[in-house]
């Protein structure tokens, strides 16, 4: 399995940043890296991260069963995530959440038919001071109301 | 970028670069003060930094407040192991929402304290371990990394002193439990995040079975300020062992939620009206979560406190990670602890029982009381399991889950009462409660 260019000169230089011998190190960067290239973690990407990080497949599995953004199935091209907890709860998050829930047809961690969306409710993102918070991908978006989360997801579809 | 409107009554040390044109730049940092601290303290013997940021009475910003001058007097430093300096940038604490705002605006701060606390136990490499879902602030560091490296302030012989230093940046992916110092340095060895039996502590053998000097972000951006001006200056800001300004995460019901940056000891009720401009919509208040959601809730009636570790220590409450959530009178105390412990029971990560089996057990016991189920004998029974998880688990995430629990039970017992019998919840309308 190759990546792209920029991936792998990425991964050359991440397996060299630990010391010496200690190439498992990169197992939890390297998947996290690839799943966004390749979609989700598929059994040949972690095959190919353990041959890379010189690790059994076993103790790859083991890592991607543990952290909340890796995904062994595909998820939406934009992935929606709504924080609840507590700064975001107050103001209002668990409304956005059902809203979400409703606009996209799709419960938590499901992904719409078309394969456009998936939405998460997740923990808190370090948003706090800026709350109701929602991460679509990597973007942040602050002080979401109900009308500005209607508008993004609106723009979101069709921006596809 | 910054997100909120700075006020004038902030004490501004770390975050003064902040709102300055191209504000991660390295040229803003060099014409800023940058790396000055650095020139010095390396013309300075180990034990004077040391001694300097020991007089600064600068203690950790990532929750537990341990005096940092003397966490860097543990590392052997001359041990014939490499030694390694490890960043705790995963702010995960409900609540906290600061370091990233350090490495998004003044990375170049973080880099240089690293850089500091290197040439002080003599090590040679550091890591920044990022939370993955602050793949933005991932970027912003690796910029201003490769800016460094390009000006001679990383790499080999930095700026002529003989000293070599290099640092990486390494993505988590999603595990609250991370942030613990020792689950942390499992996963950077590639594992799943489960701490470590302490001691020996990471100071004497953490990454790698290396010594590794691990603070949170914001502790190594007080070193440069520290050392540029002085231990005393800066715990002149706050108050004795309390030293120097934090980056306070104000959120929840107050008008101007923000991250503002206040000297120790200042009074909470003056935080929430000089710089969260007051209640939205003039509500009461009801309570206080001072230092993110493991701490214990202050009533209103004990807000009127000074927001330092000793102070809130005595208060029974902590100061934490900073991340400060006012709640309103119409907050359904009994929602906000089962959205506690449903946090922590998700976060568990599984490996001993009294935190598995005590966090879920809470969990499905705060559900069905805000649901409508709730027994009178519950009540009791809430703080007792959380009372008896408190010191008899693995680590501190047990802990953090059972406290801020037993303060609501204790303090807001009249909630608890007013849900019991089938009765919806009081603060939502009728036809949400089923829901919860
Ligand atoms: C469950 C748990 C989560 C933690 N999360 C964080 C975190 O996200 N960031 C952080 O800096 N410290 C966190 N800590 C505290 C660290 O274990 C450690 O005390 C801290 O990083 C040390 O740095 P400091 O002395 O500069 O505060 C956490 C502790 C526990 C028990
Ligand atoms: S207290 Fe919780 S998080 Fe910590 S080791 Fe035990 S199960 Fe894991
Ligand atoms: S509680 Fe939602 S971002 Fe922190």
């Amino acid at each position: 399995m190759t990546f792209s260019p920029e991936l792998e000169v990425k991964f050359s230089k991440m397996l060299e940043c630990y010391p010496a011998g200690r190439t498992r190190s990169a197992v939890v960067p390297m998947l996290i890296f690839a799943q966004d290239e390749v979609g989700h973690i598929s059994r040949e990407l972690v095959e190919e991260v353990a041959k890379r990080c010189k690790v059994t497949p076993l103790q790859v599995d083991e890592v991607v069963g543990y952290y909340s953004m890796l995904h062994t199935r595909p998820m939406g091209k934009f992935h929606v995530q709504v924080c609840t907890n507590i700064s975001c709860l107050i103001l209002g998050a668990e409304d956005l959440y059902e809203q979400a829930k409703e606009k996209l047809g799709i419960g938590n961690k499901e992904v719409t038919a078309d394969g456009i969306f998936s939405l998460e409710e997740v923990e808190c993102m370090g948003a706090c001071s800026w709350a109701p918070a929602v991460q679509v991908n990597y973007d942040f978006h602050h002080n979401v109301t109900p009308e500005k989360f209607d508008r993004l997801l609106t723009e979101l579809r069709k921006a596809n | 970028m910054i997100y909120n409107e700075p006020n004038p009554l902030e004490t501004k040390i770390l975050t003064k670069r902040f709102g300055l044109a191209n504000s991660a730049a390295i040229d803003t940092y060099l014409a800023n003060d940058g790396y000055q601290a650095f020139l010095k303290a390396s013309k300075m013997t180990p034990t004077q930094i040391i001694d300097e940021v020991k007089a600064s009475a600068l203690r950790g910003r990532g929750g537990a407040g341990f005096p940092t001058g003397m966490k860097w007097s543990f590392v052997p430093r001359t041990s014939p192991k490499p030694k390694y300096i490890i960043v705790n940038a995963d702010e995960s604490e409900p609540g906290t929402c600061k370091d990233r705002l350090l490495m998004e605006n003044d990375p170049h701060s973080l880099i240089e304290g690293m850089l500091i606390g290197a040439f002080a136990v003599d090590s040679h490499k550091g890591y920044i371990y990022i939370r993955g879902e602050y793949r933005y602030q991932i970027d912003c560091m690796d910029r201003a990394i490769a800016e460094a490296y390009a000006r001679g302030y990383l790499g080999k012989n930095i700026q002529g002193t003989g000293f070599d230093f290099d640092i990486y940046t390494h993505s988590g992916a999603g595990a609250y439990e991370c942030g613990e110092e020792t689950a942390l340095l499992d996963s950077i060895e590639g594992k799943r995040g489960i701490p470590r039996l302490k001691p020996p502590f990471p100071a004497v053998s953490g990454a790698w079975q290396s010594p590794t000097l691990l603070n949170n972000v914001e502790t190594f951006c007080a070193v440069p300020p520290i050392i540029r001006d002085g231990g005393a200056a800066f715990a002149a800001l706050g108050t004795p062992k309390n030293g120097g300004t934090r980056l306070l995460c104000l959120s929840g019901h107050v008008n101007k939620p923000g991250v503002y940056e206040i000297p120790l000891g200042y009074n909470m009720l003056k935080c929430i009206d000089e710089f969260g401009g007051g209640m939205r919509g003039g509500k009461k208040l009801k309570a206080v979560v001072p230092g993110g959601s493991s701490c214990p809730l202050l009533k209103a009636d004990e807000c009127d406190i000074a927001m330092d570790y000793d102070t809130l220590a005595k208060a029974k409450s902590m100061l934490g990670s900073g991340g400060m959530v006012v709640l309103d009178e119409d907050t359904c105390m009994v929602k906000f602890a089962l959205r506690i412990m449903r946090f922590y029971a998700h976060e568990s990560c599984g490996w001993c029982i009294p935190c598995r089996e005590g966090t879920t057990w809470l969990r499905k016991l705060l559900q069905r009381f805000h649901d409508g189920g709730g027994l009178k004998s519950d009540i009791p029974l809430i703080g007792e399991l959380s009372q008896n998880m408190l010191g008899r688990t693995f680590c501190a995430l047990g802990d953090a889950a059972a406290m801020p629990t037993i303060s609501i039970v204790e303090k807001f017992r009249d909630e608890f009462e007013a849900h019991l019998d089938g009765k919806p919840c009081p603060y939502e309308h009728a036809g949400k409660f089923a829901m919860a």
